[in-house]
């Protein structure tokens, strides 16, 4: 697999990280240096393997259904750049 | 509905292919992946947990609860239930979603392919495939009407567990589109897994689009978002469908996209920041390890699920003998169809049905009310019609008695013996009646007798004014008969 210029700016655009142009050619082949290291893994036979999800044997741990958390609106909203009345603030978002 | 729906265009008829996306919130105490309350409707904020907020380094839980419900909806829509399921990172960046990824089921949901039975206004049904239900987190809400440059964030609703219930391409009008939102959400609040209350956003849906020509291979379809009434869906098809045929016979090719309805004017129109908002890129959360149920305990859920509507129905026609209509009508909502079942028992379940569906529902209606609240419950109803079946009063009395009712809260004894409505059966007193009305009309009685039939209705009539309604109407009509003609 190997990537180029314009899926590079798509990849970037959708995580939301500013690439400038001149910085593109460069990514491309970091990206692409780190995709055929991993690649190598490719050179095991898989099939008939199920994919692995824990090498603990744990299941997943349930909850019981009860109110235990919440009810602090001020640590909730303290990191936010802006608040107001209990609300994070942000720019305005219309469609 | 034996009629096919098509929409007659330019070049020739059109059909349209449905598929319903609908987003139920589960009922559960606390959400999905932490402890903080699901209650609607609480001050900004103040139901979030730092999981819910998306702190580093906080780690989702699952509710074991939010997990049932997910199995007794899919029990309900005889679906597969399957045993292992994954839960996937949906990827995207939005204000009201702290995380930068909705927690959802992609390729492995909590359950496959299901059916639900549609209940046409002719009385028949038709089959509708369930493609799939997964579990999923909601996100929060974006308030914009508070300041106009900025955008207010509740986080209340984030994390709050939905199953996003999806549905084959099987509907073919706006009208089974609605059918199929108000059969599921009976189906929800029969099981108990959602309230199925639509202004309150606990059920929302997504129509997919397309239009083709009658035996057509399927077109490009369009995906509306986020309505969140019968009637909207209903609009929002009849616009969308007209809006794909005009594009198609003018020339040109539909793009497939996501697009909003617009309530206000009635039409839809392109989300252009969703253009590239369908690469989600999603992967297997990290977090969470795949989800196992036992069979076992799947079956201990099937065997508490309560009568389903279906079922429910089919039992009503064979038991009561009621239409595949009204046996429809008063299953809708659990709470009719044990309301029916009381006043129907030990009574005729026909005129019972009558009642409640023709008097009792029509009043409602008009004052604006749920059988919940009725001034007139199921064993003040009975009783009303049970004096109707001993013959205390006849049907058009009762039919005042029962306006007197639903005014007063009174019982139907009471108001007939209050106003003296009891029926007149006795054979002594109508005859006098007759006796007075024939001598008021002697020409007509001369009439009668030579030959005009058509003016026995008359004579009922004229008996039935005189009595207040109160004569037995068999009676008056036996008596007349021999009166006039012996």
């Amino acid at each position: 697999m190997s990537l180029d210029k314009a899926t590079v700016a798509s990849i970037a655009n959708l995580a939301r990280i500013k690439v400038p142009d001149d910085r593109l050619e460069a990514m491309v082949g970091d990206l692409n240096a780190i995709l055929g290291f991993v690649e190598q893994l490719d050179e095991v036979d898989t099939s008939g393997v199920e994919p692995l999800a824990s090498v603990t044997g744990h299941t997943l741990p349930q909850r019981e259904d009860a109110v235990t958390d919440g009810g602090y609106q001020a640590r909730v909203t303290a990191n936010a750049p802006e608040s107001a009345h209990g609300f994070f603030v942000v720019p305005k978002v219309v469609e | 509905m034996t009629e096919p729906y098509r929409i007659q265009g330019e070049t020739g008829e059109w059909e349209v292919v449905l598929g319903l996306e609908v987003h139920a919130q589960v009922i559960s105490q606390a959400k999905l992946f932490s402890g903080s309350s699901t209650k609607f409707g609480s001050e900004a904020n103040t139901q979030v947990s730092l999981v819910d907020a998306a702190m580093p380094g906080m780690l989702p839980v699952i509710n074991r609860e939010c997990v049932e419900q997910a199995v007794r909806t899919g029990l309900a829509l005889k679906a597969q239930i399957n045993l292992r399921s994954v839960f996937d990172r949906k990827n995207y960046f939005y204000a009201d979603l702290p995380q930068g990824y909705q927690i959802s089921q992609y390729k492995d949901p909590i359950v496959g392919e299901g059916v639900l039975l549609l209940d046409l206004p002719d009385g028949s049904t038709k089959s509708v495939g369930i493609e799939r239900l997964h579990l999923e987190q909601d996100a929060g809400k974006s308030l914009h009407d508070q300041h106009p440059q900025k955008t207010y964030i509740d986080l209340n609703r984030s994390g709050v567990a939905l199953m996003e219930i999806v549905s084959k391409p099987d509907l073919s009008s706006p009208e089974e589109a609605g059918l199929y939102v108000k059969k599921l959400r009976s189906i929800l609040r029969y099981v108990g897994t959602c309230d199925g209350n639509m202004q309150e956003g606990s059920m929302r849906a997504d129509v997919n689009v397309s239009v083709r020509k009658p035996g057509d291979p399927l077109g490009t379809r369009c995906e509306i978002k986020n309505m969140n009434s019968v009637r909207f869906i209903h609009q929002a098809i009849e616009y969308e469908a007209r809006r794909q045929i005009e594009i198609l016979e003018s020339g040109g090719k539909i793009d497939q996209e996501t697009r909003l309805f617009d309530t206000g004017r009635g039409e839809t129109r392109s989300m252009r920041s969703k253009e590239d908002a369908h690469d989600y890129r999603y992967f297997p959360d990290p977090d969470l390890l795949p989800l196992v149920l036992d069979q076992a305990r799947v079956d201990a859920l099937g065997a508490d699920l309560p009568e389903l509507p279906d079922v429910k129905k089919a039992r009503f026609i064979a038991d009561f003998g009621l239409s595949p209509y009204d046996a429809a009508i008063l299953v809708e909502e659990r709470a009719t169809a044990d309301w029916y079942e009381k006043l129907a028992k030990g009574r005729d379940p026909k005129i019972a049905a009558n009642w409640l569906i023709s008097e009792l529902f029509g009043a409602l209606n008009k004052a604006g009310k749920d059988l919940v609240d009725s001034p007139v419950s199921a064993d003040a109803l009975g009783g009303l019609v049970d004096l109707i079946g001993d013959g205390t009063i006849s049907g058009r009395i009762a039919k005042e008695v029962f306006a007197e009712m639903f005014e007063t809260g009174k019982s139907a004894g009471e108001i007939v013996e209050e106003k003296g409505l009891r029926q007149v059966s006795d054979t002594g007193a109508i005859e006098g009646i007759i006796d007075e009305v024939l001598a008021e009309n002697a020409d007509k009685v001369e009439q009668y007798r030579g030959g005009k039939d058509k003016l026995f209705g008359f004579f009922v009539g004229q008996t039935m004014k005189k009595s207040q309604g109160k004569a037995n109407p068999g009676m008056v009509n036996e008596l007349l008969r021999k009166k006039l003609d012996g």
